[in-house]
């Protein structure tokens, strides 16, 4: 990062409502890289889709609330957003942010053979929470998130991505940069890193 | 960031769509109508919402179509098995001590909910005692119902479903298999009753054991799942069943102190016995 980049990033930080992330092949291992760091005083929401088998039960919430300091929860219908708290999408739904900050869940056919899906989830989020919003997109082997972070960049919030050579798989990131040029592009512990310091600007 | 202009334009439509076809959207998750409203705009080619408006408001063919859009139909037959396994083991044990039963499946779509719910009915031997009721606003999706036609490649994950739903036959009793397509039996549909009811606009229906509104309050924002929640409560009887989707609850309802957790995992719930 440049110095204007880190001081504009910086002003950024003071506001942000909610992070956003989304991750397909290997996200467990990126996303056990990211989460256990955020620190208990972390603030925004963070809002997270993985790519999961429709029929079966997400162990996300047990594998990570084992590991995290902060809360964290499956998504219901309707749940308000609470700050310091991390919620993983359903297996077999789509999750959007609603314009009063309570997310909704909706079954509509899957996006990049993805339900749920990560552009779903970042267009919805850039809608509402713009330019207060960071994107993330980690590993994963679809262009799913591509069109998503690009409205959140184009929305003015800050996008991340993975670095794709250092992604177990390359085509979700590599396809995230292709749509956002100016996307910051870093390792899993730099990401962690840029995470945890928007709680510390505050 | 949301475009102020787009709001505004999408808020009319949706005034104009009730005001002119007495559908009214005007409660929904506004989040998920806006995707879908993206959509069909594309799919229209309109440049704006205001453009759309003016075409479906002068053209009722034109909203027809918007109207699938609208609503969405996503069904299986034995949707989430585990669903159907509770009601058989834990429901069905209470519906045989009814004389006769009335089963209500709102936002029916195609049918396949009622149809699982009527084959669960006749393994578990009670099928000649109930009546099944769907409802849609959807009225292609009401023929579709009535008609009780599937594409044959849905078949197989229809019977992965209801093998897993603790099936005690095959589904293969249950339809005939022609030309592509796989209709269920007539017997089956004997006792079903398709119709247009709309949980925004209308009112109580009948004195129901058990009512089953799966994946539908998703798509109403509060106010409106709390009118659908009231409904359901005055259209049970006394310790009748409300069965929701996998990730709908009555937490954030007015009237969750009307009925019982019956099986927090399936989202079964009992309405209470003095309210």
């Amino acid at each position: 990062m440049s110095e204007s980049e880190i001081i504009q990033s910086g002003e950024r930080k003071m506001s942000i409502r909610a992070v956003v992330i989304g991750t397909s092949a290997g996200a467990v291992d990126a996303l056990l890289r990211i989460l256990p760091k955020l620190p208990e005083s972390f603030v925004p929401p963070v809002i997270v889709v993985v790519h999961l088998p429709a029929d079966r039960r997400s162990v996300m919430v047990e594998l990570f609330e084992a590991r995290c300091r902060i809360a964290v929860r499956e998504v219901e219908d309707k749940e308000p957003l609470v700050p310091g708290t991390i919620y993983f999408a359903p297996p077999d739904y789509h999750v959007l942010v609603e314009a009063d900050g309570r997310l909704s869940l909706s079954s509509e056919e899957p996006v990049h053979y993805s339900r749920p899906s990560i552009d779903v989830l970042f267009e919805s989020a850039a809608d509402v929470f713009c330019p207060s919003l960071v994107g993330v997109v980690l590993t994963g082997a679809n262009m799913d998130g591509a069109t998503g972070l690009r409205m959140i960049q184009r929305g003015g919030g800050a996008v991340v991505v993975q670095r794709p050579d250092s992604a177990y798989a390359s085509t979700m990131p590599q396809a995230a940069l292709d749509a956002c040029p100016g996307a910051l592009s870093l390792t899993l512990d730099q990401i962690a890193d840029y995470l945890c310091e928007l709680t510390m600007v505050r | 960031m949301s475009n102020p202009t787009e709001d505004i334009e999408i808020r009319l439509l949706l005034e104009g769509i009730f005001r002119r076809y007495h559908y009214d959207f005007r409660g929904y998750s506004m989040a998920s109508v806006k995707r879908r409203l993206a959509q069909a705009r594309e799919r229209f080619g309109c440049s704006t919402y205001s453009r759309l408006q003016d075409l479906v408001l002068h053209d009722a063919a034109a909203f027809t179509s918007l109207l699938s859009f609208l609503t969405v139909q996503v069904s299986e037959l034995f949707r989430d098995p585990a669903y159907f396994r509770a009601l058989r083991e834990l429901v069905i044990p209470h519906l045989k001590t009814y004389p006769s039963i009335k089963v209500w499946v709102a936002g029916c779509s195609a049918g396949e909910e009622l149809y699982s719910l009527a084959i669960l009915f006749r393994e578990e031997g009670i099928e000649d005692r109930a009546m099944f009721y769907g409802t849609d606003i959807n009225p292609e999706a009401l023929q579709k119902a009535e008609a009780g036609v599937y594409e044959l490649d849905r078949i197989p994950q229809f019977t992965r479903n209801h093998q897993l739903s603790g099936g005690k036959s095959s589904l293969a009793e249950y339809y005939t298999a022609g030309y592509g397509a796989a209709i269920i039996d007539k017997s089956l549909r004997k006792r079903a009753v398709f119709s247009d009811h709309s949980l925004v606009a209308d009112s109580v229906f009948g004195e129901m054991q058990l009512i089953s509104c799966r994946n539908v309050l998703i798509y109403f924002d509060r106010e409106l799942q709390d009118r659908a929640i009231g409904l359901f409560k005055d259209s049970l009887v006394r310790k009748g069943f409300l069965g929701l989707g996998a990730k709908e609850s009555l937490r954030f309802s007015q009237h969750a102190d009307a009925f019982a957790e019956f099986s927090r995992e399936e989202r079964i719930y009992q309405k209470r016995g003095a309210v």
